[in-house]
């Protein structure tokens, strides 16, 4: 039997992006598929945060296009799109104030609230004691503010949820309770996730889909299992790199 | 005072020229220039009053205006350079806090509609607004760039760049208006203000003098707010563009 087509949610086509000059992404052609969790791989620096902020409307391509659901996202509403490609950062900054005020913040930026049951819904999802709750955020440990970071993400409801590096200075224990957070948010609403992460284990682990980008261009994609046995030389060394 | 008296007051100039020669702080060029461009500068405004009072000509009171506006609005801008448009939204900003101050102390009969009078006033006004948008646009840079995470998370989270901008607008707004009100409240206590200085100097009754301050006091803290207010809604929306993303490189 063939394996079901994949259904792109986010749909890459020739797109090139530049800072002050310098090219970071190169003619990227490609597709996430809907419902799957694409581990995006590669060397510092070959361009996977700035790719995530192009899928979320935080910067403009500067040719090329990017379709959500095979709309180009130049057709969003920007606000609309965000919420729609939510994106958890690296570092998880928060806002002055608490858990509360940080979890509320997606609603507040639409003139709504968040009932505090449904803040801890939220935090029993990601794994955070409710007695967190009125506690300032900028104090959590990493791990903490990780689990507020994509907690608020998900207040917006996204379809498709972009995880940057988010467990690289998480403590074993604390990355082992995030891979499952991942699994169980992509098990219950199939929300779509496109996860950086620098741990190729990690990927391998976590992913079903995989992008390996390199030196701003797209090297590799496929089925997860393609970073066990990469065909292409630049892929092989870099995944021997990592595994050495 | 006549010119050979001024003349002795030179010695003020000479002491700190001396000491600093003395001490090698190396600030001796700068003291000479900052003397010869006052003596020049304050010499040749002068003689223009003069003639501005004298001739009582609206063209001339006008014309003094908008001097006064273009030599604030160039030497505000350069704290601006990042912002698009400064030169534009700092002329604004000066025209709006003139027009208004005037329009309602003319309008309300509180000064006579006189150069002797229009012209002073202006300036105190025009060069606090100045030193307002200095202070507003030093912070406001320096918070956009503090906070750029922050912007970016909120906007990344549906929100418009009104409200990613709110916090570091708010800073910068209070930040540069808190002199003004902090001044304020110890005036008189530890240094007698210029004008009222001025006036007693002149001759005029100390109570009177103080009613002038006063007036002077009040509207430099509208001044203040209206000055921080009206730049920073006028800046923000330079730092994004129609799609709403923050025109600001990243760090990394």
């Amino acid at each position: 039997m063939l394996p079901d087509p994949l259904v792109p949610a986010l749909r890459f086509h020739r797109v090139n992006y530049s800072a002050s000059g310098v090219p970071i992404l190169k003619n990227i052609t490609g597709i996430f598929p809907k419902g799957k969790i694409t581990a995006v791989v590669g060397p510092s620096g070959a361009g996977k945060s700035t790719l995530f902020r192009l899928c979320n409307g935080l910067r403009p391509p500067d040719s090329g296009e990017i379709y959500v659901n095979e709309k180009p996202i130049a057709d969003y509403d920007p606000p609309e799109l965000r919420r729609k490609v939510g994106i958890a950062m690296q570092n998880a900054p928060m806002v002055d104030g608490t858990v509360m005020e940080n979890l509320e913040l997606p609603k507040k930026l639409q003139g709504k609230r968040l009932s505090e049951r449904e803040a801890f819904q939220w935090m029993d999802l990601v794994g955070l004691e409710s007695r967190f709750l009125h506690h300032p955020a900028k104090e959590l440990s990493g791990g903490q503010r990780q689990k507020v970071s994509i907690a608020r993400t998900l207040v917006n409801r996204p379809e498709i949820l972009l995880l940057d590096e988010i467990t690289s200075s998480l403590d074993p224990v604390s990355t082992q309770d995030i891979e499952e957070l991942i699994l169980r948010i992509n098990g219950e609403f199939g929300t779509t996730i496109l996860w950086i992460t620098h741990a190729l284990e990690q990927a391998i682990r976590i992913g079903n889909y995989t992008w390996v980008l390199m030196d701003g261009e797209l090297a590799a994609s496929g089925e997860i299992s393609l970073l066990r046995s990469p065909a292409d030389e630049r892929v092989k060394r870099f995944v021997k790199g990592e595994e050495d | 005072m006549n010119v050979l008296t001024l003349s002795l007051a030179l010695i003020f100039v000479l002491i700190p020229l001396l000491l600093a020669k003395t001490f090698q702080l190396d600030l001796e060029r700068d003291m000479v220039v900052a003397v010869v461009r006052s003596i020049i500068q304050l010499l040749l405004v002068g003689y223009i009053l003069q003639f501005v009072f004298d001739s009582e000509h609206f063209l001339y009171i006008l014309l003094m205006l908008t001097l006064m506006i273009a030599a604030a609005v160039q030497n505000a801008r350069k704290k601006g350079a990042a912002i698009r448009g400064i030169g534009w939204k700092l002329t604004v900003t000066f025209v709006f806090i003139e027009v208004l101050t005037q329009g309602i102390l003319i309008g309300f009969r509180i000064t006579p509609a006189s150069a002797q009078y229009i012209i002073p006033i202006s300036g105190m006004v025009i060069g606090n607004s100045m030193v307002l948008a200095i202070l507003f646009l030093n912070r406001f840079t320096a918070e956009v760039k503090g906070r750029q995470e922050e912007t970016e998370l909120i906007l990344s989270l549906g929100g418009t760049p009104k409200q990613a901008i709110h916090q570091p607008l708010i800073a910068s707004i209070k930040a540069s208006t808190i002199p003004t009100i902090e001044s304020q409240k110890t005036i008189g206590l530890v240094q007698l203000p210029g004008t009222m200085s001025g006036q007693i100097i002149a001759g005029a009754s100390p109570v009177q003098a103080v009613q002038f301050q006063l007036l002077i006091l009040f509207l430099l803290l509208t001044t203040a707010v209206i000055t921080s207010l009206l730049l920073g809604y006028l800046s923000y929306p330079a730092l994004f563009n129609e799609r709403m993303q923050f025109l600001q490189e990243p760090s990394d």
